[in-house]
This record gives C-alpha cells, sequence and structure tokens, in this order.
C-alpha cells in the first residue's frame, strides 16, 4: 500500500486519484433510502419527468455528499477525518450517467490548535460538463502516528457552530480557518 | 402540525426569516444496519467502519460516516397514529406551502461535522430560515430560493454538526 497522505506528504497541487461511477437506478435509489429520503423525485421516475423537470430522478443531495466523503476518504486513508463540506449542484445526476470525480489540494494549513487541514476541492462531471463542484476541508495526520478522530472540543474546529442553529456560511473564498 | 406551525410563523414567509423551529431526537436511533446500508450505497471501503479493530485505535469504537449527519433525524414516513406526514426540512416544506411553489431542489449544500455520531446516539436538530430571495427565473421556472441551517444535537445537547441548505422552489401556478 503507497503511503497515506500526511501533512508533510501533501502538496499544494496534489490530485487525488480519479473515481469514476456508473449511475444506475439503483444508485439513486439506494443513495435515497440509505439516506432516508422518500421525496418522489428520487425513486419515482415517472412522477420526476412529469413534476419535477428533471427528465427522471436523479441522485439526492446527501448521498452525493456521501460519495463526495468516500472519495475523499479512499485518498486521506481512515485517519482522513471531514470536518467541513460545501457543494453546489449544477445539474440532475440520472441513470445512465457515468460520474467521474476529480479533486486537488487548493491549500494545507494548520490552525491553531496544531490541527492540519487540506482543503480539497472536488469537481462531478458527466461526459466532460461539471455537475457539482465541491469545497472540503478534511483534517490530515501531521505524520503517520498523529489521529485526527483523537481531537475533540476546543481541538476540533472546523468553523465555529452558533448554538441557536443560525447560519455558519462563508464564501467560497474563505480560507476555512 | 404543519397547520399549527403556519399560524405560529404567520402568513408572510418572508417574515420567518430568523425564525427556527425545534425538533425532538426523530424516529431513528443510529445504528450499524442503517450505517452498513450507507456503506453499501456509496461502496465507501474505510476501515474505520468495517474492521472494528482499526475502529478501536483511531474513533474509540464504531462511529457513522460524517455525511449520514440528516440521516438519524430523518422521521418515518409512518408509524402508528401518526396522521400526517413527519419530513425533514419541515421549514423548507412550509415555505414552498406558503408561497404556492410545490417544487423544490437542493441548489447548494454546506455541512460542519463537529463530533462523531455512534451507534445508540439520538439526534435533534432546530431548523432556522436564514434568509428568503426575491422571485427569479432559472432554467427549472419561475421561483425563489432560501436558506435553511439545521443544527443537530445528542442525546447530551451537544451540538454534532450543521448544514445549510440554499433551496430552489418553483412550479407554482403564479409563478
Amino acid at each position: 500500500m503507497p503511503d497515506r497522505p500526511t501533512a508533510a506528504r501533501i502538496t499544494v497541487g496534489d490530485e487525488l486519484p480519479p473515481l469514476r461511477v456508473p449511475v444506475t437506478a439503483r444508485t439513486i435509489v439506494m443513495g435515497a433510502s440509505a439516506s432516508r429520503d422518500w421525496q418522489p423525485q428520487h425513486h419515482d421516475h415517472e412522477w420526476a419527468v412529469r413534476r419535477s423537470g428533471t427528465g427522471g430522478i436523479f441522485l439526492n443531495t446527501p448521498a452525493q455528499a456521501g460519495w463526495i466523503e468516500r472519495f475523499l476518504t479512499d485518498w486521506s486513508g481512515p485517519r482522513g477525518r471531514l470536518g467541513r463540506m460545501e457543494f453546489r449542484m449544477r445539474r440532475s445526476v440520472r441513470p445512465g450517467d457515468e460520474l467521474c470525480f476529480t479533486g486537488v489540494v487548493r491549500s494545507l494549513a494548520q490552525d491553531g490548535t496544531g490541527c492540519w487541514w487540506a482543503r480539497v476541492d472536488v469537481e462531478l462531471s458527466v461526459d466532460g460538463e461539471r455537475v457539482t463542484s465541491c469545497a472540503a476541508n478534511l483534517a490530515v495526520p501531521a505524520t503517520d502516528d498523529d489521529n485526527p478522530w483523537a481531537r475533540e472540543g476546543a481541538a476540533w474546529r472546523p468553523l465555529p457552530v452558533p448554538a441557536t442553529g443560525g447560519g455558519t456560511h462563508v464564501s467560497r473564498s474563505d480560507p476555512y480557518r | 402540525m404543519t397547520r399549527r406551525l403556519i399560524d405560529d410563523l404567520g402568513a408572510d414567509p418572508v417574515a420567518w426569516t430568523g425564525r427556527s423551529v425545534e425538533h425532538e431526537p426523530g424516529d431513528i436511533t443510529c445504528e450499524p444496519g442503517y450505517i452498513l446500508h450507507w456503506l453499501e450505497a456509496t461502496e465507501n471501503a474505510n476501515p474505520v467502519y468495517w474492521d472494528d479493530e482499526v475502529a478501536r485505535e483511531l474513533t474509540g469504537g464504531p462511529t457513522a460516516p460524517a455525511t449520514m449527519l440528516s440521516v438519524w433525524s430523518r422521521p418515518l414516513v409512518w408509524r402508528p397514529g401518526r396522521s400526517e406526514p413527519d419530513r425533514l426540512l419541515v421549514m423548507h416544506h412550509l415555505m414552498k406551502e406558503a408561497f404556492g411553489l410545490p417544487q423544490g431542489i437542493v441548489a447548494r449544500s454546506e455541512s460542519v461535522f463537529l463530533i462523531p455520531i455512534r451507534p445508540g446516539d439520538r439526534i435533534a436538530r432546530t431548523e432556522t430560515v436564514r434568509e428568503v430571495g426575491e422571485l427569479r427565473t432559472t432554467r427549472l421556472g419561475r421561483g425563489r430560493s432560501w436558506i435553511i441551517d439545521v443544527t443537530y444535537r445528542n442525546q447530551l445537547g451537544e451540538v454534532v454538526g450543521s448544514d445549510a441548505y440554499e433551496m430552489f422552489s418553483y412550479g407554482g401556478a403564479d409563478a
């Protein structure tokens, strides 16, 4: 097995191994089921064509997030810990699409607690058309012995979350620190 | 529940900005079967979810993938005694109803993951309307965007993470 990414081994501009996923109706319905999302546009083709204007059933938001998490941790290995992700969906992912995941490390930075963050931009495309773009902040170990999962409380600060459920949204240009 | 919430929030959904609805822990408890189903659906081979020894070493025991955050507060579609389907993002569905925009999609999503969720955890949520946009036309039709913030707490009251959803709703008769 190749060496897993650590802060010492990661270089800004590193590309993640691409992932190709043939999308079938099962991919979409199973994603909806696993995320407990029974909105009809994710399992009922006729309804989706007739009512949603999307041309058929499409991959739901939590399932896309799950596939992106899988893509990221395929690269990072089990010590990689997702702290934050933001993604925008530009068009629906439907049966028959071959979904291509690509990713590049945009920045690598250590926060005030000593945690190393790899900011990874991920693109999902179909036939060369970008369908979803994502920015993720993934904690990576400083060395092979480090474990970002051991961080808790004040030592784990992907971003502050207001206690009252208020906004945590920042612009895409935010340095994620 | 829907009627009561709309009565409480008022007739003008634009004025719901900043208003919140609290939801007690839902029907679902975090459990290994659902975690396996998620891993199956996303073909996720991360050993932290498949190998007990790796889980013990790294995360102190089994955890759910971070992106399952919203799963644990999605209500059952049916259960005995429930007369009206309960739903995640109830504020979104209330907005759709109040604006007369029956179709809705998630245009953008943002999540922050703070505390790993483990089997046995029960997750409550707070939904807050952050902002409501003006009427505009997209390739899906004429409609509106709004942003709903969702904060999730475990049975200890700790914030385990949050989502923000930018929705676009459309398809109204007059839109």
